[in-house]
């Protein structure tokens, strides 16, 4: 729910000019003595993010990658057993793993553009409205508000096969609906339309940076004689490329991260498919492991079965690739990101 | 339109000479636009409808592919409060949203001050720890923190497992979303404000206590509401800890597992579904200034 997408403007300290440090006359007269107290001061407010960063963050990021090269069920005390978890991931396990990380990737690579297009396209459809516009700005937000396990409860109601009301409704227009979320072909697919449903925050953003955009270079494009078309693709989308970038980030980040909708939507559908009379058992990412994500895997192995080292041996696997993936993005960004006035 | 005092250039003329078709075109292009805004926003109000809809249907009737409840069954409303402990999983999700935004304002505001008002070595490093603990995934630090925590509860006696005090406790430790969000709102107080407190003999506690809090009501204000509605919604941690404990689940977890548990019916699923989303659209919409303070201030400010 964090939207940071200008970091040049976020550390002033970093990049612009320092600010005056506050003198007080005490501080000129004793140097050393204020100093030092100066430096209680900071330690003393900085004391909970200290506490915290080294026991919630630091010492669980260096637990991780030891527990990483040990066989641990909680029970017993962690056994070294080198790189037998990785040998595993990378080998008899493969299989498994990969269909996993495909699913995370396929959530990604289909789910985040078409996020940031739908937010795109909806920001700017509503600079172009005169009526309703606030009415209109609230009903896009709203679904961004409901909880995520209940608005996933409402689309697998919504999309239940047999008498769901998007079936019905389809078929009043003659159309077969598709299963949905017990067809493993489209389950991906009914996870990216809740997706796209919850886009509120991303078109608020998007909203905020497209108002943003100077009127003058609307007005320079005019003269130069630019469509709409032009307009959008010369003026609009280059002026808020930082924010299309930092959406994109985002929505990689959060994928790398995806559970609770899958979590839900397959143990609901499953459930459901089980009641009718199908199969019995919950099976792991249902339908057919197709939405078995590689979040959902790890919590599978560490807290399903408690193999709590190769479940850190697939979050030490997961720390790398979400920090070379933003590393790529951001790398990338620089040929296409445009920072307006900025050296670059 | 444009009248004849104001400076007329080539394109002021265009837009007065062709009034007729061009207003046309900008009245059909207008319509258009709204008819798209219409039609997307409907879609987007669809699910909401039926959800309310199946919430007051019978169960025969929401298995059925009628989409308008025939005689409207209110009781669901009810009969949730009787088939599932709902009662006690709002209680516990009140818990937790109210001990973690405490926490998160309590600790975060000196952490926030620090990054931003004072000067110190290294401070710029430090806040660029915070914005990486922001990007890390919670999956990777999960598996040790889990135990530390039943470590931690076997050495001292008290379970920490199967409650909800794995999330609340860290809380008070400074919340990277939270230090972010109040540093760039600190950052826009002028530093002349705390240089006066500080003439006249304020020390830093009493200035943050007494100017900062006042200036940065706002800020605080959003930081509490997004804490609150993280902790609202936050799965993946409370299912965590508390699965295997169903007495302390939060209402998240709870609705996740209110079908399947008692083979509950659609209609009282939604009727449940319906009751979680409520309390979040009733804030939205009594805290809408508070919601847009913070989307700008964490998107829009620099």
């Amino acid at each position: 729910m964090f939207h940071l997408w200008n970091m040049q403007d976020l550390t002033p300290g970093l990049t612009g000019a320092p600010a005056p440090a506050p003198v007080s006359p005490a501080l000129r007269r004793r140097p050393s003595k204020s100093r030092w107290r100066n430096r209680r001061l900071v330690l003393a407010l900085m004391s909970p993010w200290i506490v915290g960063f080294a026991v919630f963050i630091a010492y669980p990021l260096v637990m991780s990658v030891y527990l990483s090269f040990t066989h641990y069920d909680l029970l017993n005390p962690p056994r070294w057993i080198g790189l037998a978890n990785y040998k595993y991931l990378f080998g008899d396990d493969w299989h498994q793993i990969r269909s996993s990380i495909y699913n995370t990737l396929w959530i990604i690579v289909v789910g985040v553009p078409l996020q940031v297009l739908f937010s795109f396209g909806i920001a700017v459809m509503l600079t172009r409205a005169r009526l309703g516009v606030g009415f209109f700005r609230t009903v896009f937000y709203l679904p961004a508000l409901a909880p995520p396990v209940a608005a996933t409860l409402g689309f697998v109601y919504l999309l239940n096969p047999a008498t769901g009301p998007v079936n019905t409704l389809l078929k009043w227009f003659g159309i077969q609906g598709p299963l949905w979320f017990n067809d493993p072909g489209w389950a991906k697919p009914s996870l990216v339309i809740l997706g796209v449903w919850g886009i509120g925050n991303t078109m608020v953003i998007f909203l905020a940076a497209v108002l943003d955009v100077p009127r003058h270079l609307y007005e320079s494009a005019d003269l130069d004689g630019a469509g709409p078309w032009q307009r959008l693709r010369y003026v609009t989308i280059p002026s808020i490329s930082p924010v299309i970038l930092f959406s994109v980030v985002l929505g990689v980040i959060q994928g790398l991260q995806y559970f609770t909708q899958a979590y839900v939507a397959a143990g609901v559908a499953a459930g459901e498919a089980s009641q009718a009379g199908g199969t019995s058992t919950l099976e792991l990412g249902y339908p057919q492991g197709s939405t078995l994500f590689y979040p959902i895997l790890l919590y599978h192995h560490g807290f399903e079965f408690f193999q709590m080292g190769y479940a850190s041996a697939m979050a030490v696997l997961l720390l790398v690739v979400s920090f070379v993936l933003t590393f790529i993005i951001i790398r990338n960004s620089r040929r296409w990101v445009h920072y307006g006035g900025a050296v670059r | 339109m444009t009248s004849a005092a104001v400076p007329v250039g080539s394109r002021e003329l265009t837009r007065r000479k062709v009034p007729r078709d061009v207003r046309r075109r900008r009245f059909l292009i207008a319509v258009a636009d709204h008819s798209i805004l219409i039609a997307a926003a409907l879609l987007f109000l669809l699910p909401f409808v039926f959800i309310v809809l199946t919430a007051m249907m019978t169960n025969n009737q929401a298995l059925s592919a009628h989409l308008w409840p025939h005689p409207f069954r209110w009781h669901n409303f009810v009969d949730v409060f009787t088939q599932a402990p709902l009662w006690r999983w709002t209680l516990n999700t009140m818990i937790y949203a109210t001990l973690a935004t405490v926490g998160v304002v309590v600790s975060s505001v000196p952490v926030a001050y620090a990054l931003s008002k004072l000067r110190w070595k290294g401070r710029d490093m430090v806040f660029l720890v915070v914005l990486v603990a922001l990007m890390l995934p919670p999956q990777v630090s999960v598996v040790p923190l889990y135990v530390m925590w039943a470590k931690l509860g076997n050495a001292i006696g008290i379970q920490f497992i199967g409650t909800l005090w794995p999330l609340i406790i860290p809380a008070w430790l400074g919340d990277a979303f939270s230090i972010f969000l109040l540093r760039q709102f600190f950052l826009t107080i002028p530093e002349e404000y705390l240089d006066a407190a500080r003439v006249d003999g304020c020390g830093e506690y009493r200035i943050l206590a007494t100017v900062v809090l006042r200036l940065a009501k706002p800020a605080i204000a959003a930081v509490a509401l997004f804490s609150v509605l993280y902790t609202f919604n936050d799965f993946f941690l409370p299912l965590l800890y508390t699965s295997n404990n169903a007495h302390n689940w939060p209402v998240s977890v709870g609705l996740s597992q209110f079908r399947n548990l008692h083979q509950v019916q659609w209609n009282l699923t939604m009727a449940a579904t319906l009751l979680v989303m409520a309390p979040v659209i009733v804030l939205f919409f009594l805290a809408q200034r508070a919601f847009v303070e913070g989307v700008t201030l964490t998107g829009v400010k620099g």
